[in-house]
């Protein structure tokens, strides 16, 4: 059975989004600012989705702002703080999506937070960093993208004092009860099963400015008019996902315990990330004596899709920050995310391919029996 | 001092490298790996705790290269 296993770099389209977006793009394509008939029937269509996401998030429907995805609202969310607040530095986890890091970079000046070897950063340390001088903000994600730790975000919220605190819920809204305690987050709709369309959200009171020319569309925040149809199909697969959420997660933490499992009795292949305490839909491991992209090859021509960390698979040829920041190795990296129509027939048959794939691998690499 | 150039070798080339030279050298004794690829510095470390050798740390070559030094502890 070929099987979809990379839905941490966005889901395939639930069933809910498509049949929302096509009424959608019937009823909602008009300009929701204006006031004729079309108009105000787009209008009514993206306050009940607005509304919608807001719940998700546990924010009220004014503190949610529309973005083309979700990059464009880690920018914003990390941009605006910036701007709206004195100081130019950015505390962040060692392990905060790319984009975290090159808005923080472009804007101000990156202060990184290492990790232990689960990814996961020490409370105490990041609060303390964020406690220095000269601080605008502080990023950390609500879990990691790559290995799926939670971070310990409430703890560090209620230690935080003054400082903004931006929480990145990309893989998180959608799989796992979103924490307390947040400023400013930001979310990505192809997580949870929705069309390409990131969220922005800032608590009233909090001190944050837009990063770009003056615009009156999304309440200043973020400029342009935004796609209803898409807004309403996200917040339709929203809603699905949310009412079967602690149903699905039981059912994707078994998978991935049995693949940990099955994984770590492959020789000199290492899980990665924290058992417990992590997001129910992501898995990755790395293979001893094998490379990334010869893994991702292997695997998708016998019908598997997944991603890897290693630096033969990135376009800039570095490895994955985020297994470098947890001394983790680098190579033979694979992750493996599930989504909600993921099925344990198709866990198995990936599981049962893997061993001759990572042998394959290694034996190609002349590395067979070291 | 044994030394290993891994230069213009991708990872896991220069661990595959290592893995093979570890038992040509006695323990107690280091090994060094030259190695330009960016992820040899996370992955010599890795490999060094997987198969429980001593990662002795970073110098560079006399062309500037990373060498990472190994001892070898069994």
């Amino acid at each position: 059975v070929p099987a979809f296993l990379d839905a941490a770099s966005g889901a395939p389209l639930h069933p809910a989004a498509r049949a929302a977006l096509t009424a959608a793009l019937d009823e909602g394509w008009a300009d929701p600012d204006r006031l004729y008939t079309a108009g105000r029937r787009a209008r009514l269509l993206l306050d009940a989705a607005r509304a919608a996401v807001a719940e998700g998030l546990g924010a009220r429907p004014d503190e949610i702002f529309f973005a083309a995805n979700g990059t464009q609202a880690l920018h914003a969310a990390v941009l605006g703080t910036l701007a709206g607040n004195r100081g130019e530095l950015f505390v962040h986890s060692a392990v905060e999506h790319s984009a975290v890091l090159h808005a923080a970079r472009s804007a101000g000046t990156a202060v990184p937070v290492g990790v232990d070897a689960l990814g996961r950063v020490d409370a105490a340390a990041f609060a303390a960093a964020a406690a220095a001088p000269g601080v605008a903000g502080a990023g950390l994600q609500a879990a990691n993208h790559e290995v799926g730790t939670r971070q310990p975000v409430e703890v560090v919220a209620e230690r935080l004092g003054r400082v903004p605190l931006v929480v990145d819920l990309s893989q998180t809204l959608g799989h796992a009860p979103v924490p307390d305690g947040w400023s400013v987050a930001a979310a990505d709709a192809r997580m949870w099963g929705g069309p390409t369309l990131g969220v922005l959200s800032v608590r009233t009171g909090v001190r944050w400015r837009s990063p770009y020319p003056e615009d009156e569309r999304e309440r200043g925040r973020i400029p342009g008019v935004p796609s209803v149809p898409v807004i309403v199909a996200a917040a339709a697969a929203l809603r699905a996902v949310l009412a079967e959420r602690d149903a699905l997660a039981a059912r994707q933490r078994a998978l991935v315990d049995r693949i940990r499992r099955v994984v770590a009795a492959i020789p000199d292949v290492e899980v990665v990330g924290d058992p417990i305490d992590r997001l129910p839909h992501i898995v990755t491991f790395s293979c001893l004596y094998a490379d990334g992209e010869s893994l991702l090859r292997a695997l998708d021509r016998r019908g598997f899709a997944v991603s890897s960390g290693s630096s033969c698979t990135s376009s800039t040829l570095e490895p994955s920050h985020v297994l470098v920041a947890m001394g983790a190795l680098t190579s033979g990296n694979v992750r493996v995310s599930l989504h909600t129509a993921t099925t344990g027939a198709e866990v198995d048959d990936f599981l049962a391919a893997l061993p001759e794939v990572v042998a394959e691998v290694r034996a190609e690499l002349g590395a067979a029996g070291l | 001092m044994t030394v290993v150039d891994a230069r213009g070798q991708r990872c896991p080339l220069p661990i595959i490298a290592l893995a093979r030279q570890i038992g040509a050298v006695p323990i107690g004794a280091t090994i060094t790996v030259e190695a330009d690829d960016p992820a040899a510095r996370p992955d010599i470390q890795a490999w060094c705790r997987m198969r429980g050798h001593d990662y002795v740390g970073e110098n560079r070559a006399a062309d500037g290269t990373p060498a990472y030094t190994v001892r070898r502890s069994h």
